[in-house]
């Protein structure tokens, strides 16, 4: 059984009753189905899901190759990633035109994390290449691949290996008809990444999300211990104490998730340590001195001491974690900001847990 | 945004050059720029070592360090070790 058998007989079936096919287009290779360009609700539900980590796991396309319109033997080659995300975005900008996607079995990953960790790469396009016999389909010998796959993909590599040439689309899905329309020429502009506010802003769900089990499990430990006192275990020390814990935990974790990435230009410094810890000290700034009875009022100067490192680490862990999700912070820099930071993280975050508990007992 | 410049390992070897041009279309921070038909750095501190330009360059004459600058990966794992991607699409996401 060759390559193209295989793969014939063995993916095109369950990709035909997919919500977002629409028939066949038949090739000299055999029959490629064919996909919508609009959107339909259920891939917006999708998408919603997808967002915010629910079900993710399932949110893949089968790989192989599609068309879209009317593709002829002269049209354009497309790559992309399994992600359907990714691949949903594609197929919406190209509604009116005639290509072909040739999806990558990125296992579900988008484009940019499959290149950083070669599944997205020159031996999956030369696989795919080959098991969907693209060269008898079309009479060209060229691939446009997203410019954030290049960090997996060698163009030259590619061209030795399977006789096509690797084009560099843009960045960006939204400028893939501009970029078709002028020839396959991108603008530089259209080769740079970029990170507003918005492109933050989508992230924010899942980082909430995936955080949000560790979160709990101290935010809970946390309001237990609290009963702790000279008297013994008493609800009136989780309330006292307990209560406040766990609050601080999870504002602690709200400024890490959800202000540390949408103000990430305006808090101080360049490296993410240095700006979380810098949100952190404003959140301790704002719980002792706000409207509220805070440990000033209160007098506990143990616990004012112990949230001034507690916070303060616990913000600029998480958004040092947040560095996985941007797009300009290089793996030296990262590597620099852990061998500096993490230590005195740890350390603050010890000598904090140490002033609290003792805060307990001291009165 | 800028991040950590000076921790930036991108190095070019000027000598191998042949100016096709590959390393600038590739990079997503217009680090290289060609002048004389030869690419230079225009804003190495801009480089997030994604190491698109080194693997694309026919001439072996750039070298990098590259790797998914992600803490969250590396604590776990160390470097060198693919991140756990999460649900993520698009130009602004990783691991
Ligand atoms: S890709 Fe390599 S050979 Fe081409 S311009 Fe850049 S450095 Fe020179
Ligand atoms: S490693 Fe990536 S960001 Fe750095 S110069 Fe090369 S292509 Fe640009």
């Amino acid at each position: 059984m060759s390559a193209d058998e295989r793969c014939t007989s063995a993916t095109v079936p369950d990709r035909r009753d997919e919500p977002w096919l629409d028939g066949m287009r038949t090739t000299a290779a055999g029959e490629v189905p064919r996909v919508k360009t609009r959107l339909g609700a259920l891939d917006l539900l999708g998408a919603f899901e997808a967002r915010w980590a629910i079900g993710r796991m399932e949110y893949r396309v089968p790989p192989g190759l599609y068309a879209v319109g009317e593709p002829t033997a002269e049209s354009t080659v497309l790559v992309t990633a399994n992600y359907k995300l990714s691949f949903d975005r594609l197929r919406r900008v190209l509604g009116g035109r005639n290509a072909w996607l040739l999806v990558l079995d990125t296992k579900g990953v988008n484009v940019w994390c499959a290149a950083g960790k070669g599944t997205f790469g020159t031996d999956e396009i030369v696989r795919q290449v080959g098991a969907t016999g693209l060269e008898r389909i079309v009479s060209h010998r060229q691939l446009v691949v997203p410019q954030l796959g290049a960090p997996g993909v060698s163009a030259h590599e590619v061209h030795r290996r399977c006789g096509f040439r690797v084009v560099y689309g843009p960045v960006r899905a939204e400028d893939l008809p501009a970029f078709l329309d002028a020839g396959l020429r991108a603008s530089p502009e259209m080769r740079r990444v970029r990170f507003g506010l918005l492109d933050r802003a989508v992230l924010v769900p899942v980082e909430l999300v995936m955080g949000a089990r560790h979160m709990a499990l101290i935010a809970a430990s946390a309001l237990l211990l609290g009963g702790l006192g000279l008297d013994g275990y008493s609800l009136a020390n989780v309330r006292a104490h307990g209560l406040t814990a766990a609050a601080m935990v999870v504002a602690s974790f709200l400024a890490g998730t959800v202000l540390g990435p949408l103000l990430l230009p305006w808090l101080p410094g360049r490296a993410f340590a240095v700006k979380g810890a810098v949100l952190g000290l404003v959140l301790v700034g704002a719980f002792a001195l706000g409207p509220w009875p805070g440990p000033v009022q209160t007098g506990a100067w143990l616990h004012l001491a112990a949230w001034t490192l507690l916070v303060p680490a616990a913000v600029s862990f998480v958004v040092l974690n947040f560095t996985g999700a941007t797009t300009f912070t290089s793996l030296s820099g990262v590597l620099l900001e852990i061998r500096y930071a993490v230590p005195l993280q740890k350390a603050a975050a010890v000598l904090g847990l140490g002033l609290w508990v003792t805060g307990l007992f001291v009165r | 945004m800028r991040y950590l410049e000076r921790a930036v390992t991108l190095e070019i070897e000027p000598s191998r050059c042949n100016g096709c041009g590959m390393c600038a279309s590739v990079c997503p921070h217009a680090v290289f720029r060609l002048e004389d038909h030869r690419a230079v750095m225009a804003d190495r501190g801009a480089c997030m070592e994604c190491g698109a330009c080194a693997r694309n360059c026919p001439q072996q004459a750039i070298r990098v360090r590259s790797g998914v600058g992600c803490a969250a990966a590396l604590l776990a794992g160390g470097p060198g070790c693919a991140p756990t991607c999460g649900p993520k699409d698009g130009p602004t996401s990783c691991c």
